[in-house]
């Protein structure tokens, strides 16, 4: 039986963090995988003109690829290097809502992610996307700080 | 560049408003201008809405009414059935999480509602009630009705013809399943249909998608800041829109895009509250616009006059069948074109059976059409072609007026509505346009950049000109459209039987189901 942990990156130093923290519980577990997550923040209830929308399709692969290539392959191949096995996924969507629904359907059994990096006025009327995590979700969470 | 188009339109304005004499020539500047416009669109409005010979009822009325029954009963009702579903998707219920980050039926539907939700809300429901009197309310709910089976039958057409190019991005609308649709069929003709849409879709992009537009900011504007000239609103209208569509300012756009939701809830909330205020009144204005229906109530033309503006109304504002909603939506990422057709009757439910009855009932309610008190009919104005207002308003005033009695401060609210949705709409038109154009005459920077020209140039002569010759063009370029595509739709309507029918078996099978999110 092996364990999966999913790790939340967000392109800084707190998702870093939180991947560094990931890759040591993973050497103590031994038999461990880690499921390596950015989601791109994204509403399907926002508004666009026809003009975005007809280049949506054209914009979210670029959008993807350019994820893929900064944030998840970087940290794809460090884990690999050390001899960790692990995959990638990039998701549009609400980050504590894509995490949660991630864990359940990739089966992990923790996620772990970094604190929150929002500060000030818009913590405060939107809140974080940790703190959202942390209240709704299905698995364990370790916040890193 | 643009900005020096600003500050000049500005400084023309200011300058034409200190001096009495220039006011005076420019004010003969929009005569003119009105005089050789209408000259011009004369024959091209007349023969579109030329009347049955030996009656006074317009082809075109009993051709978008018969072709939105036809499609409500060879589907089904449709429109009532799957009316849940329609909700559900655009709630996102069968959105595969895979798919997060592609255009949601939701964001296809609010693109689509921003090009329709608009003036046609506020002045076409003006002149609709002006003229028909309160009972047009009661042709213009039906029409909409009806309508949403015709928006149905072509979005899901939209979609399912639409081109989608190598890099990613897609075009879709009448002219590719009017071209793709019939030679898949083995029909003969597509292409030529393709082409006079295109031709229409463009003169309908320069009228109603614009000129009345501009025509109706500047009407509402000059309630607040007194008469001038409407060719200098037509030139800073211009000059945004050019900013916007040629400039590539698209923070302009992003922002409107954003605003525009929201005031269209602030209207719905101010007309709700007016309601609510002379709640007693509203049995009557309801018995108004029943009564009105079948009688008339003593308007030009009787109930038939009722009738024909309601349904003439209706269909400008919501665009049912006009073809314009089918290259809105065919962007939408899904793998069941008929899902973007459920969610597209939703269209002209909002926009006409609730948006448009709420201006319609605040007209009625505010009391500004007047009523002759011995028979109970309403009166006619001096000319004997619409109902005499207390002000002599008409269109977009005529609203403004009619909310200002509720609540006084709005009609500077609603100013700020109308420019915004006349600069979305126009931002929407010229897409469509554009798109028309591009069918027609390829794509490319230098094809392209001659539509946006030439579309910033209507702007200002729509501004210019007066209601009277703007409207007739606008109405008859649109439903120019509207000829062509239905015909095409009477075609292919059994393609989307064929979507129907796989669908809601699969749909009962339970192959298609809601994701858990």
């Amino acid at each position: 039986m092996t364990t999966k942990l999913l790790v939340g990156l967000d392109g800084h130093s707190s998702g870093e963090r939180a991947l560094a923290y990931g890759e040591g519980l993973a050497k103590l577990i031994g038999s461990c995988s880690l499921l390596v997550v950015y989601v791109i923040e994204w509403s399907p209830y926002s508004f666009q003109t026809a003009e975005e929308n007809a280049q949506r399709h054209k914009r979210r692969e670029e959008e993807i690829a350019t994820a893929m290539s900064r944030v998840i392959s970087p940290a794809l191949e460090t884990l690999k290097s050390k001899g960790i096995d692990a995959e990638g996924i990039v998701r549009h969507g609400n980050v504590a809502d894509t995490l949660d629904a991630l864990a359940s359907s990739e089966k992990a059994d923790q996620i772990i992610v970094g604190r929150a990096a929002e500060s000030g006025l818009s913590q405060r009327i939107f809140g974080s996307s940790t703190a959202n995590l942390v209240m709704q979700a299905r698995v364990p969470v370790t916040v890193v700080g | 560049m643009t900005l020096k188009n600003v500050f000049f339109a500005t400084s023309v304005a200011l300058a034409a408003l200190a001096n009495p004499a220039m006011a005076q020539e420019a004010a003969s500047l929009d005569a003119r201008v009105n005089e050789a416009f209408a000259t011009f669109t004369g024959p091209f409005v007349s023969l579109i809405f030329a009347p049955f010979p030996g009656t006074s009822f317009p082809w075109i009325v009993l051709w978008l009414v018969v072709a939105a029954s036809v499609f409500t009963i060879y589907f089904g009702f449709v429109q009532f059935r799957f009316f849940g579903h329609a909700i559900g998707l655009v709630k996102g219920d069968y959105a595969d999480p895979n798919d997060a980050g592609e255009v949601s039926h939701f964001q296809a539907l609010a693109t689509a509602l921003s090009g329709t939700v608009g003036l046609g809300n506020i002045a076409g429901v003006a002149v609709a009630v002006g003229i028909g009197g309160p009972g047009a309310t009661f042709w213009m709910i039906l029409a909409g009705l009806l309508g949403m089976a015709s928006k149905f039958t072509e979005c899901t057409l939209g979609v399912k013809y639409r081109n989608e190019y190598p890099d990613g991005t897609v075009s879709g609308g009448p002219m590719y399943y009017m071209s793709k649709g019939f030679d898949e069929l083995g029909l003969p003709g597509g292409k030529i249909l393709a082409v006079l849409f295109s031709v229409f879709c463009i003169l309908g992009a320069l009228g109603g998608g614009n000129m009345f537009q501009a025509n109706q900011a500047h009407a509402q504007i000059t309630q607040i800041t007194g008469d001038y000239p409407g060719w200098i609103t037509g030139l800073i209208f211009a000059a945004v829109v050019f900013a916007v569509i040629v400039g590539g300012i698209k923070s302009i756009a992003k922002v409107t895009e954003k605003v525009v939701p929201f005031m269209g809830i602030l209207y719905v909330g101010a007309a709700i509250v007016i309601l609510i205020v002379n709640y007693d009144m509203i049995g009557w204005a309801f018995g108004q616009i029943f009564v009105g229906a079948f009688t008339g109530l003593g308007v030009a033309g009787g109930f038939v006059g009722a009738l024909i503006q309601g349904f003439r109304r209706a269909a400008f504002s919501n665009e049912a069948g006009v073809g314009s909603a089918a290259i809105a939506h065919s962007a939408v990422r899904t793998k069941e074109p008929i899902t973007e057709g459920f969610v597209s009757l939703l269209e002209p439910l909002i926009d006409t059976v609730v948006i448009c009855t709420m201006t319609a009932l605040v007209i009625v309610i505010s009391q500004q059409l007047i009523i002759d008190p011995d028979t109970g009919n309403y009166m006619l104005n001096e000319a004997g072609n619409a109902i005499a207002t207390v002000d002599g308003n008409s269109g977009v005033a005529l609203t403004s007026a009619a909310f200002a009695s509720g609540i006084s401060w709005f009609p500077y609210v609603l100013s700020i509505a109308v420019v915004l949705f006349a600069f979305s709409t126009m931002i929407s038109w010229s897409y469509y346009g554009l798109k028309s154009w591009t069918y027609l005459f390829g794509e490319g920077k230098a094809s392209e950049l001659i539509f946006k020209v030439i579309f910033c140039i209507f702007i200002v002569i729509g501004a210019a000109a007066s209601l009277g010759p703007v409207i007739d063009f606008s109405d008859a370029a649109i439903f120019a459209m509207a000829v062509v595509n239905i015909f095409a739709l009477y075609f292919l309507m059994k393609v989307v039987r064929k979507e129907l029918a796989s669908y809601v078996e699969r749909l009962k099978s339970g192959e298609i189901k809601k994701f858990s999110h």
